[in-house]
């Protein structure tokens, strides 16, 4: 049972909810799910229109813009000194696969402001990279799908028979594309470079059904909490729009596996493909939360409070239960919002909210 | 005091969804005025704009750092300077004082290794080694890295009419995952070629199998091809040994180590995703942990990593030269240098800063370079701060290639200045004039 | 409809940030931006917003605010604001 924290000030970034949702939304309204919890939310936005800043609903006392990941790690650095400055934050839980790097780097700095975070380790985090998959599976002793990482078009017309056609085409960091053919696993390479650049990873495709796990790694090896979910309704961007949390064993052990070969440290999402023979093979281990992470809190596990607890260095009782079962459906809402508000992001970078109540 | 607001130029930006953050690499861009306690603008009014300008310090201390990291893990390991990458006579000086052998890749860069360091430092690799070079570069005592069954035959006809039986290497290519192998250069190992290399030089009977080179590629941000090429070099040593009786005394690993620039095709910028030097010679360790050569017998491992080590050093101090704002709202900068003298504009985005206290709100502004051509783009959008005519800035990290790569087109190549550890600036090469263009020219005689 | 009463229209606040109501585009002004605006709305020809510009900054010697105000009038038109049209300088 952990004491009441009314003073904590927890940031949170991803606040870009489109019909492609970055995770904060999410986390923050996972935060302000626990009762313990009595503290100011801060959002960290990459653009003044980012769409959770003017969430209502998810009550957030202030939010800043932050610099692209693409700006490099002084840019960042700068900025979170002059956020911090102005509204002292207790922790940090970064939500994007792009912005990881820098927050690592700064880790020890930050820890030294009494900025709290807990995230992978660089080690980690490359261990888990799309690119080395199979090094995984063999460590963790899970099955994963044959895969070759493309460094130039000309390599998709080389794929021997290892990886017949179709084949799943997979940015660094985002995106993946079905192609059935050279050409159009050329075409997608080119697509895929041009946002995410090099390098790019085709991957075998299986027919199965696809499940995805939400959990954290406590650091040590163990499993701080996991709740697995089978999405029922895809958005027209392949997003899931409404999912269910399942109790499948062999997906948590899964998950277990992988914190014991990795020690991970923070949270992630697995996606998990269950074949028709009953096979299960591990796609890709996202390193952040995923966006729909709200329903784990909705069906017993709070995860972002558990990341949270672990950060301010607790060691909170690993989260076992859940109820299966449990569904998360996505609406799209229509915030009502001001042209002041805009107006303080695009000029000064930041949005402070006075506090209702005492 | 007055107490009036500085004047700035006017600026209009109209906001966009998605380019909605005011907090650009300029919220932490600090103008650079000085390289190593010079000021820029004394650096050019000395030596004119524009200006390749290089830290010896921080050479020094880049080659300083490799070198550590290596030994701790590897105690035989030896850095060769690869000419290619910045061949400055001043520049191979620092590195050779710093302990690095020479690498070259033809013979003029032999002929220029052979003014500097003893032939037996010399690493002689590349694809065309005319029988000239090779005699050369075997009189000389250097290790001769053989690239394709025709080199090999003529480097034995060299040999057998020196009366000499020089100790070489096979270059082997390999495949990797993840990277494109460079099957042009040398034997391929997994076709079996490299073994039939090996027979055909044992059964010439005039050179001597010694070493054995691979190169990676380039810009290799993936420590774990590094970790695989040494443990594939290394179960072929082991073979070598065990099966044809040649222990090898050298493995050269190549360079290709990524310095801190950040590709065109590459997301996040070059400082977060370039792996340390720590980094690279622990993959390289653990893959030499592979070789099982009797005690006493360990080669000695040779790198030749050429951009991460003077990447740094270098920057291309240029001044604008005009100001003007494009029909889609940009603001574009035309500088004195371009394309021609910053090759790796083509390959970079460039770090660019401006060299002198800014103000302003910065916009997005495209840099180009001083040509009539359309390719010459120094930075194709970025967001600087709204600089004028004469203001100088400085393009950072560009200290591997250009000074080699440059071309002389329409315009004369600017001078290389040398910054000491103790802030002494000297020139190392001159700026080039028309007397340089018409050195080299002849008019036949029916026009003269 | 009256350019002025457009020119007014247009929201401008304390840190430069404006709204066109006709529009629904936003921009952003850096402070001279925002003289040159607010003298538009007054009226003024380019030559009497030179000489604001005198007045209100300070201006280093070599500056060429004629130019300056042109390439930004300029500008303005092309991201649609009723700016009346000007000659060259």
């Amino acid at each position: 049972m952990s004491l009441p924290r009314p003073s904590l000030t927890i940031a949170v970034t991803g606040l870009n909810a489109t019909d492609n949702p970055a995770p904060g939304v999410g986390v923050i309204r996972s935060l302000r799910a626990e009762p313990s919890f009595g503290g100011r939310v801060v959002g960290l936005a990459y653009d003044a229109l980012d769409s959770g800043l003017y969430s209502r609903e998810i009550g957030l006392d202030a939010g800043f813009l932050i610099p692209y990941p693409s700006q490099g790690v002084e840019a960042l650095r700068e900025r979170l000194r002059a956020v911090h400055a102005r509204t002292p934050l207790d922790v940090i839980i970064p939500t994007l696969d792009s912005e990881l790097p820098a927050f690592i780097a700064l880790e020890p700095e930050l820890r030294s402001w009494g900025v709290h975070m807990f995230l992978p380790t660089r080690d980690q985090l490359e261990l888990r990279s799309k690119a080395r998959l199979g090094e995984l599976g063999e460590r963790a002793g899970l099955e994963v799908p044959a895969q070759r990482v493309l460094s130039d078009a000309g390599d998709v017309y080389r794929l021997g028979a290892e990886l017949p056609y179709p084949l799943v085409v997979k940015g660094v960091f985002y995106g993946a594309a079905v192609v059935h053919g050279p050409d159009e696993a050329a075409a997608a390479f080119h697509a895929t470079v041009a946002r995410w650049g090099l390098p790019v990873i085709a991957q075998r495709f299986h027919a199965g059904e696809e499940y995805d796990v939400v959990a954290v790694g406590d650091g040590r090896g163990g499993m701080a909490g996991a709740v697995p979910m089978k999405k029922l309704l895809l958005s027209d961007k392949g997003k899931g729009w409404a999912g269910v949390a399942v109790k499948d064993p062999h997906l948590l052990e899964a998950a277990r596996r992988f914190f014991t070969a990795t020690s991970w440290r923070g949270p992630c999402e697995l996606e998990i493909l269950k074949t028709g023979e009953g096979r299960y093979l591990l796609i890709e281990v996202n390193p952040r939360f995923p966006a729909w992470c709200f329903l784990a809190a909705g069906a017993g596990q709070n995860l972002p409070w558990a990341v949270t607890r672990l950060a301010l260095g607790e060691q909170p009782a690993p989260l076992t239960d859940f109820k299966a079962g449990t569904l998360f459906v996505r609406i799209s809402l229509d915030q009502i919002a001001s042209i002041e508000d805009l107006q303080s992001l695009a000029t000064a970078g930041e949005l402070l909210r006075a506090r209702e109540g005492p | 005091m007055t107490g009036k607001p500085t004047y700035q130029r006017p600026m209009l930006v109209r906001h966009q969804a998605g380019l909605m953050n005011k907090l650009s690499r300029v919220a932490g861009m600090r103008p650079l005025t000085e390289i190593d306690g010079v000021p820029v603008a004394a650096l050019v009014e000395r030596f004119g704009s524009p200006l390749f300008v290089f830290s010896e310090r921080s050479i020094v201390s880049r080659h300083r750092e490799l070198r550590d990291a290596l030994s701790v893990r590897l105690p035989k390991a030896r850095l060769a300077w690869s000419y290619k990458t910045n061949y400055l006579d001043a520049v191979c000086k620092v590195m050779h004082r710093e302990g690095s052998l020479a690498e070259v890749v033809s013979e003029m860069e032999l002929d220029k290794a052979l003014r500097q360091v003893a032939g037996t430092e010399i690493i002689f690799n590349g694809p065309y080694k005319p029988e000239g070079a090779l005699e050369k570069a075997f009189r000389a005592g250097a290790r001769v890295h053989l690239d394709h069954f025709d080199e090999l035959a003529r480097a034995e006809a060299v040999a057998r009419r020196l009366g000499l039986a020089p100790k070489v290497a096979l270059r082997i290519n390999m495949s990797l995952p993840g990277i494109t192998p460079w099957s042009r250069f040398g034997f391929n190992l997994e076709s079996g070629q490299a073994l039939d290399a090996v027979r055909r030089l044992r059964a010439g009977g005039v050179l001597q199998l010694a070493g054995l080179h691979a190169h990676v590629g380039t810009f290799v941000q993936d420590v774990d091809a590094y970790r695989q090429e040494a443990r594939k070099l290394s179960e072929l040593a082991n073979l070598l040994a065990r099966e044809h009786g040649v222990m090898v005394e050298w493995i050269d690993l190549g360079g290709g180590f990524a310095s801190n620039n950040t590709l065109h095709a590459q997301y996040l910028p070059g400082e977060q995703v370039t792996p340390s030097f720590a980094q690279y010679a622990e993959a390289i360790a653990e893959g030499l942990a592979a070789l099982a050569l009797p005690p006493g017998r360990e080669p000695t491992i040779f790198l030749e990593t050429g951009r991460a080590l003077v990447d740094e050093a270098g920057s291309l101090v240029t001044t604008v030269h005009a100001t003007k704002r494009l029909t889609d709202g940009r603001r574009a900068l035309i500088l004195d240098a371009g394309v021609n003298s910053l090759f790796t504009a083509f390959w970079y985005r460039h770090d660019v800063v401006p060299a002198q206290p800014f103000a302003g709100t910065p916009e997005p502004t495209i840099l180009y370079g001083p040509l009539c051509m359309a390719i010459d783009v120094v930075r194709d959008q970025l967001l600087f701060p709204p600089l004028s005519p004469g203001d100088r800035i400085v393009v950072r990290n560009v200290g591997a290639y250009n000074v080699t790569q440059w071309m002389q087109f329409i315009t004369d190549r600017p001078a290389v200045v040398l910054v000491s550890r103790t802030g002494e600036a000297a020139l190392m090469r001159r700026r080039e004039s028309v007397e340089t263009l018409l050195a080299q020219e002849e008019v036949p005689a029916w026009l003269a | 409809m009256d350019t002025l009463q457009r020119l007014k229209d247009l929201a401008v606040s304390e840190s430069g940030f404006v709204f066109d109501p006709h529009s629904g585009q936003t921009f952003s002004l850096n402070e001279t931006g925002r003289a040159i605006l607010e003298a538009l709305k007054r009226g003024e020809t380019v030559e009497q917003i030179v000489t604001d510009l005198r007045q209100g900054f300070e201006v280093e010697p070599g500056a060429d605010l004629g130019r300056d105000v042109h390439e930004f009038l300029l500008l303005a038109r092309e991201q649609g604001w009723p700016v009346p049209q000007v000659e060259a300088p």
